[in-house]
């Protein structure tokens, strides 16, 4: 078995082989669905109380204060605590509301993030599944939240949370046609929309500088629309804590809540790794066309270390733009995309297809 | 067409208006020092709080153990939560007339919602906000407190 950190793609298959040898084929599936299963479970509890704490330290330091800072040095365990204290909860259960819909909506949030995260490339082979289309896959799985959110609103019994779950839809509805479109871009330039030939097209320099100004556009778009679509502020306008007190969640407790909680900050990631993936090459080293000496120095620094690097910096943005911008009412919210983000992209996304005619693009 | 330059000119100072926001927050990422929050336990020994700070309801003495409450009872009277009480005495002065002066000046801090009512309209500015702010006890009883210190009596010429 042998086991690189550079190219995960022997390890796999060494594991596979020894499993089908050991037993039946319908077993050994379902035994490397579970593990795939567990091990994306552990990602979750892992990368979801790291973000809640680099959440709250981002925005401490961008407001000048301290952060959290108590529990373990410099607040390291504050996320484990509230995670304990989230786990103890009662879990409180609404007189009036639709049982079955209100206890199957965060499990709806959950899944429909899990699906969407089997599709990124953490490194070379580290993929849980590589569809020939993971692109548009990603795409359509990504939305699927919203019908979480739509039913946590709608099944609560509770006017802030139908409020929060309709302008939700209103919001995810407008903004997954941005997503799809930059994301087009991309795919007009690549001409795939599999992950690993995307991230292996990007070997000679990454899409956002192979591109010119149109993907530069389209990254932005992209970042814009993304934020939307998982409703973070500054579009955070299905929670919005001072208008609607928890807009859709208001009504969840414990794990519940949790589970909503934690899959938004999954989202977050979720979005972030396909932009780093998409626009930024992935797990694919920093790359200049014909500095052989250079391009050798970069691949000597592991993947798994370049995509968390892109990722973590896709997710600060993010973070930047939710501590800066005040949140848009429904009006502006729906302006922005509908008035300016769309007619830029079909725009770009005509320069662009042009420039790839024209062989402009390097 | 003047809609239409509108339309653009709106994209790029939009654009340029939140890189000027985001450069805000920025800064302030960039230099942790510039941290304005008190670390309150760490800094209780140099903690020093704000003139206006309104901790609790205090009747300053100076060095002769003197106050200014003449006992009159108007903040009695202004203070919306009943939280002062004053219990005024007669004594006789040295001319030989009888006058009020004040017993006890007794201040319920567990009653009180610091509106400052009663400072503002004292007429001999008796009263004043003290800058202590750990009120916390294991005894109800120790919230309620007399003001005016023993032994202690009123300034001359306030009368």
């Amino acid at each position: 078995m042998a086991f690189s950190i550079y190219d995960f793609t022997s390890f796999n298959q060494a594991i596979d082989k020894w499993l089908y040898d050991l037993l039946p084929p319908v077993l050994a599936l379902i035994v490397e669905m579970t593990l795939i299963g567990l091990l994306f479970l552990v990602f979750y509890a892992i990368v979801g109380l790291f973000l809640v704490y680099a959440e709250r330290k981002v925005c401490a330091f961008m407001q000048n204060r301290v952060g959290p800072n108590r529990v373990g040095p410099y607040g390291i365990f504050q996320t484990i605590a509230d995670f304990i204290k989230l786990l103890m909860k009662e879990l409180i259960m609404i007189r009036n509301s639709d049982k079955l819909l209100f206890n199957l909506a965060p499990f709806i949030v959950i899944i429909a993030s899990f699906m969407a995260i089997a599709a990124i490339p953490f490194a070379k082979g580290l993929h849980a599944i590589d569809f020939d289309i993971g692109i548009m896959y990603v795409i359509a799985v990504s939305s699927l939240g919203v019908v979480g959110v739509l039913l946590a609103g709608w099944s609560s019994n509770n006017k802030y949370s139908l409020i929060g779950a309709m302008r939700s839809g209103a919001q995810i509805v407008s903004y997954e046609l941005s997503v799809g479109l930059s994301l087009l871009t991309i795919i007009v330039l690549a001409g795939t929309m599999q992950f690993s030939q995307v991230v292996e097209g990007q070997a000679n320099g990454w899409f956002i500088f192979k591109g010119h100004i149109p993907a530069f556009i389209a990254f932005v778009v992209f970042l814009i629309a993304s934020t939307a679509e998982t409703n973070r502020g500054p579009f955070d306008l299905a929670e919005a804590e001072s208008e609607l007190t928890a807009g859709f969640h208001t009504e969840y407790s414990g794990i519940k809540f949790a589970f909503f909680f934690l899959a938004e900050y999954m989202n977050m990631f979720i979005v972030a790794s396909i932009a780093a993936t998409v626009f930024l090459g992935g797990w694919m080293p920093f790359h200049v066309g014909g500095w052989a000496g250079f391009n050798h120095i970069m691949d000597w620094i592991p993947p798994l270390f370049w995509y968390f690097g892109k990722t973590g910096f896709v997710i600060f943005l993010m973070m930047w733009f939710k501590w800066t911008f005040p949140r848009l009412r429904i009006d502006q919210l729906l302006n922005l995309e509908w008035k300016y983000l769309l007619p830029i992209n079909l725009v770009n996304i005509l320069i662009m297809a042009f420039i790839v005619l024209m062989g402009w693009h390097f | 067409m003047n809609s239409f330059f509108k339309y653009f000119t709106d994209i790029f100072t939009g654009v340029k208006s939140l890189l000027v926001g985001m450069s805000v927050t920025g800064k302030y990422f960039f230099s942790p020092r510039a941290i304005v929050t008190q670390q309150y336990p760490e800094n209780r020994k140099t903690l020093k709080m704000y003139d206006r700070f309104k901790g609790e309801i205090i009747m300053p003495h100076d060095a002769n153990n003197q106050h200014r409450c003449t006992g009159c009872g108007i903040c009695e009277t202004n203070c919306p939560n009943g939280s002062i009480e004053v219990i005024p005495t007669r004594i006789d002065s040295p001319e030989g007339k009888k006058i009020r002066i004040i017993d006890k000046h007794i201040y319920h801090l567990s009653m009180c919602t610091f509106c400052g009512l009663c400072v503002k309209t004292c007429p001999s500015d008796a009263l004043a906000f003290g800058q202590e702010f750990e009120h916390a006890v294991f005894d109800r009883a120790k919230l309620t407190k007399i003001l005016n210190q023993p032994g202690s009596s009123i300034l001359k010429g306030i009368e």
